[in-house]
């Protein structure tokens, strides 16, 4: 692993971010940009699914109409977080928010494959209603969670990794 | 009268109030990530009323349905965003307020709350109000276009605070 994260840290890319004064800064506020989207629309699904807002809003249509922009996002967000991550590669891999922070990833894709192919199901039974299931509810509380931890780890790395 | 920003700035930087922000360690990175999950709920929120002005998403659904749906929670949270914004503000004082990209940050807070506002307000006299007239669904694409410049710009230059050493000294 080590040998890999330091190949990527010799890459043309990284060098090129490392050694530019203003490259990071714009990748990361990408990436701030792209977050920002990912879990703000997430947390419009979570919230509908917990029966706080969007209440009068069918589950299946506020999913439809808000996950396609969150995998958008999360896409822009996972390139850029690679950017940034090479850049100063082997550091960030010792870092623990920045371990946590990935693991806190995996974990959200865990509960959205849970939701998706066992909780998830029979939506047409609570699709309309303002309560669902109790596992659906714990759902949209795992992930709204998560997805908390995942920004102040985010934010924990900034504050831990000292300028190249 | 002649009180400066730049002695504003050190003024605030002594209270006590600031100096326990300083000397904290946790505090600022606690307040910058409520700072910045308050942000995602709004920017989230302004968007989904934006796409649905761009005709994107919920043709449905009128226009009004999303204000009513969504303004509630960006007014709640930007109280939140103002209040963890002015801790971060009394702690770092003159890193924030000199600073050219914070100043910016604001004109184009003003100028979202501005657009907000202007895409709300007809919308409680009539609730059709943006469907109404061709005319009036291509004003409601502009304002969505400027509301999103206008929000991502907020969030670049947020990011770009902490790049602009400022603190004058």
């Amino acid at each position: 692993m080590e040998s890999l994260f330091q190949w990527l840290y010799d890459t043309p890319v990284a060098t090129a971010i490392r050694e530019s004064g203003t490259l990071f800064p714009w990748i990361e506020s990408t990436h701030v940009l792209a977050i920002t989207l990912v879990v703000g629309s997430i947390s419009i699904v979570d919230l509908r699914l917990l029966g706080l807002t969007s209440k009068n809003r069918a589950v299946s249509t506020l999913t439809g109409e808000v996950l396609p922009f969150t995998w958008i996002a999360f896409v822009v967000a996972a390139i850029t977080g690679l950017l940034l991550f090479s850049s100063n590669a082997v550091k960030y891999s010792h870092n623990i928010f920045f371990l946590s922070k990935m693991a806190l990833l995996v974990v959200a894709l865990a509960n959205m494959l849970i939701f998706h192919f066992i909780t998830g199901r029979g939506i047409e039974h609570w699709d309309e209603s303002p309560r669902v299931p109790a596992g659906v509810r714990l759902a949209g509380g795992v992930s709204l969670a998560v997805w908390i931890a995942v920004i102040a780890c985010g934010r924990w790395i900034g504050f831990t990794m000292s300028a190249f | 009268m002649a009180l400066s920003l730049h002695d504003f700035a050190h003024w605030l930087a002594d209270t006590p109030l600031s100096l326990t922000i300083q000397n904290v360690s946790w505090i600022i990175p606690t307040v910058q990530t409520i700072h910045i999950l308050s942000i995602a709920l709004v920017i989230s929120s302004v968007f989904m009323m934006d796409l649905r002005l761009l005709g994107v998403i919920g043709r449905g659904q009128p226009t009004a349905a999303y204000v009513h749906r969504f303004l509630p929670l960006i007014w709640w949270t930007l109280i939140v965003l103002l209040i963890s914004g002015s801790i971060l503000i009394i702690g770092e004082p003159a890193r924030s307020l000199m600073n050219p990209a914070f100043q910016f940050k604001m004109c184009m807070l003003i100028l979202a709350i501005i657009v907000t506002l202007t895409l709300h307000r007809p919308v409680g006299r009539d609730p059709a109000y943006w469907e109404l007239t061709p005319g009036r669904v291509q004003t409601g694409k502009i304002i969505a276009v400027v509301s999103m410049l206008v929000w991502v710009s907020i969030i670049f230059a947020g990011r770009w605070i902490a790049y602009m050493n400022t603190t004058g000294d």
